[in-house]
């Protein structure tokens, strides 16, 4: 119980100082520089990958991929599974989580929505770490219209 | 007890190496890498359907006159590669499968290391200590 306080409390303070540093450097108020906290995530996920594939059989195919990312990953990081997988099966898949672990300590109005951004790109990192790994090599954005829950957008590259 | 421990990365280039009898490494290291074509040949016709291909062990992938060369690759497509000496008759498919997994354990630990950049090779000391622990069984 405890640790995952911890991670919470830590990945807020992380995008903190992260907004604090590119605050004195940005001051034309342009959109904010999320782009260190993404690459936070991408090591993350790169690294972390390793460790949770270790006991899986090999996986079949894409598909196969983004089923362990949905399940197995989404509860290792986030505690619970990921509640709607949609995909085209052109490469574009979309992850829906009802209630986003790092979302549901903000309140639900529209308040908070445009800091929406900050709480996400972390997460989007990581999905883009963990496939790049794997040997998928996609864009990840997110997208939240109601404040709980929130949409990756999985983009896959094909060369 | 293994002779000879390679793990070589995505994109086929080594980024570890350890043998017992370090004179003999550079004869090692072209039967490591010979090894990978059969890998290759074998990860490739996984995708044909045979079930038991979705194992990260792929099992023994030759062997020569004086040794047997084993194989497996993790999902993130990094080989681990033993070398054992024909004559020891002693290990079993099953202590290769679990050094295998003590290897891959090893090397998850490696890459969750802030100091090491993933993609890099390995050159940890204590790395390569667990590494000669495991092929010489005393773990």
């Amino acid at each position: 119980m405890a640790e995952e306080t911890l991670f919470e409390v830590l990945h807020s303070e992380i995008i903190n100082y992260v907004l604090q540093n590119g605050e004195s450097r940005n001051k034309d108020g342009k959109d904010e520089d999320l782009s260190t906290i993404e690459y936070i995530g991408f090591s993350t996920g790169y690294r972390l990958i390793e460790r949770l594939t270790k006991e899986m059989p090999r996986f079949k195919d894409e598909l196969d991929t983004m089923k362990f990312i949905c399940t197995d990953f989404w509860s290792a990081v986030y505690k619970k599974q990921i509640d709607n997988l949609r995909t085209n099966h052109q490469g574009i898949y979309v992850l829906q989580d009802n209630a986003f672990r790092f979302l549901t300590k903000i309140s639900n109005g529209k308040q908070y929505l445009e800091a929406a951004p900050r709480y996400v790109s972390f997460t989007c990192g990581i999905i883009r770490g963990c496939l790049a790994n794997l040997n998928i090599f996609c864009l990840v954005t997110a997208e939240v219209q109601n404040m709980p829950s929130c949409k990756f957008h999985i983009q896959v590259q094909r060369t | 007890m293994a002779v000879c421990v390679g793990i070589i990365g995505k994109d086929n280039s080594p980024k570890f190496f350890t043998c017992l009898n370090p004179a003999e490494e550079l004869n090692f290291q072209y039967k490591v890498l010979s090894a990978l074509d059969v890998v290759e040949e074998k990860l490739n016709c996984g995708s044909k359907g045979a079930t038991d291909l979705r194992e990260l062990y792929l099992g023994m992938l030759y062997t020569l006159e004086t040794h047997k060369i084993y194989g497996y690759v993790t999902n993130t497509k990094i080989k681990f590669i033993i070398v054992v000496d024909s004559t020891n008759m002693a290990l079993r498919d099953n202590e290769i499968r679990s050094m295998f997994r003590k290897i891959h354990s090893e090397y998850a630990d490696i890459v969750c290391n802030p100091f090491y950049i993933p993609g890099e090779p390995i050159c940890s000391k204590s790395f390569t200590g667990s590494i000669k622990n495991i092929m010489t069984g005393t773990v």
